[in-house]
């Protein structure tokens, strides 16, 4: 049954070198209030699982936006993402400074490992990255041919913790996403030990429809109360 | 031509190669201008891979940067019956074939129909986001781009960046011409009539065949 608590004691939870999934493109959907105390915090040595290494200024005037926080603040060792480019600290920390591991992905192996992980799966059969680089890719398990056609097996990817935001969230942990929020938050929240939701707004059970549930309360282990700054 | 009017004369002729009812993804870039130039009665159904499908137009009573962006963060807006998706779901649509066409930019094409375009290792790696799959995925891949780097080629024999995906384009538009991929290599169907053949052989390394029914851009 989801728990709401406060932030503080929701950022508690992570301990250093935990590894993180965090919904969100470009931040768009990300949690951003626990990503802020989170970056408070000082927690370090963190793997971090997103689409990407999120931007620097934030459409509010943040200075930086969603992970860019985090990744600033020099509080990731590893990060595994699709695309890294819009935000510079990634390239200096990985390329010139060395103190940062990234991994890139395509972003819909990316997805779908994650949720591979989430539905019981053993891996990922797709025809993406072949003949790349991305077949020497650790988390590329082999290359098979059904039908004719070359595969990838790409691996489940699962991580301690999925933090992902919400617009409603109401008190047994269902989700509503507005707008392209949803984008990773769907499958993070399958596999993940333990799933931290935050919401631009906490309602009653009962005030999102059964139909428009995109996340279940079933997978929520603590709800936090976000809204923008 | 300046560099601006370059970029819309080849977005005005990639417009002309999609068809009413298409679904079709624009990287970012050149390949966003061409829904200016649709002909009549093409309607289009635009992707954004981050999770919209049937984008509309950004006004400043729908514009919402924290809840709508389009992938590469700029604000977007979902048009009357467009819907939101997740992520698993927009690359299950792009992977499974369902995207007609996707119009993308390119640092090198090459004969065979590979392109490269995220990665120049030790340099520049910004990663290669929903590109791969979309390559993979898409029905028709369609490269826009300026057909040279400041005049050195980026149509070549074989491209030497890494690859974001092989054997996937189908036609490469430049301001020069257009060239359809095939199996016995690129074939020149149309050309800029300000360019001859030679001129546009001369600024590229991958060796042209010309079809005997070529016509002017």
């Amino acid at each position: 049954m989801a728990k709401i608590i406060p932030i503080e004691e929701a950022v508690k939870l992570i301990p250093d070198g935990a590894s993180v999934m965090f919904g969100g493109f470009l931040g768009c959907g990300s949690a951003h209030k626990f990503i802020d105390a989170l970056s408070k915090s000082g927690v370090k040595d963190l793997t971090i699982i997103a689409n990407d290494g999120s931007i620097p200024g934030g459409p509010l005037g943040e200075d930086f936006y969603g992970i860019a926080k985090l990744i600033h603040n020099k509080q990731v060792k590893k990060l595994i993402a699709s695309h890294v480019g819009l935000n510079p600290d990634v390239a200096t920390q990985s390329m010139v400074d060395g103190t940062l591991e990234v991994v890139l992905l395509p972003q819909g192996s990316l997805a779908e490992m994650i949720r591979a992980n989430g539905a019981g799966l053993g891996g990922v059969l797709t025809p993406t990255g072949v003949g790349t680089i991305i077949e020497d890719s650790p988390y590329c398990l082999g290359k098979q041919t059904i039908n004719g056609r070359d595969y990838l097996l790409m691996a489940p990817l699962h991580a301690d913790f999925a933090v992902i935001g919400g617009y409603k969230i109401d008190k047994a942990g269902n989700v509503w996403y507005k707008g392209s929020t949803s984008n990773f938050n769907i499958v993070m929240a399958t596999a993940a030990d333990t799933v931290i939701a935050e919401g631009e707004n906490i309602v009653e059970v009962g005030e999102i429809a059964p139909e428009d549930v995109r996340t279940f309360g079933v997978l929520v282990d603590y709800i936090v109360e976000g809204g923008l700054n | 031509m300046d560099k601006s009017e370059i970029k819309a004369f080849i977005a005005k002729r990639v417009a002309k190669d999609l068809k009413d009812g298409d679904m079709v993804n624009l990287g970012i870039g050149l390949p966003t201008l061409v829904p200016n130039f649709l002909p009549e009665g093409v309607h289009v159904t635009l992707q954004s891979e981050n999770g919209i499908i049937g984008t509309g137009a950004v006004t400043e009573e729908n514009k919402d940067l924290i809840h709508v962006i389009d992938a590469g963060g700029g604000a977007a807006a979902v048009g009357t019956g467009g819907s939101f998706i997740d992520s698993s779901v927009s690359f299950g649509l792009i992977r499974g074939g369902h995207v007609d066409a996707t119009i993308l930019g390119g640092l090198e094409v090459d004969e065979e129909g590979s392109l490269s375009n995220w990665i120049i290792p030790g340099k520049k790696m910004p990663g290669m986001g929903g590109a791969m799959d979309l390559l993979v995925g898409a029905k028709n891949v369609i490269v826009a781009m300026e057909h040279t780097a400041k005049g050195a080629p980026k149509i070549l024999k074989k491209c030497k960046l890494p690859y974001t995906a092989v054997h996937c384009v189908t036609k490469i538009i430049t301001e020069m011409c257009v060239l359809e991929v095939t199996d016995k290599g690129l074939v020149m169907t149309e050309i800029n009539p300000e360019f001859t053949v030679e001129d546009v052989q001369a600024v590229t390394e991958a060796t042209l065949i010309i079809s005997p029914d070529l016509k002017p851009m």
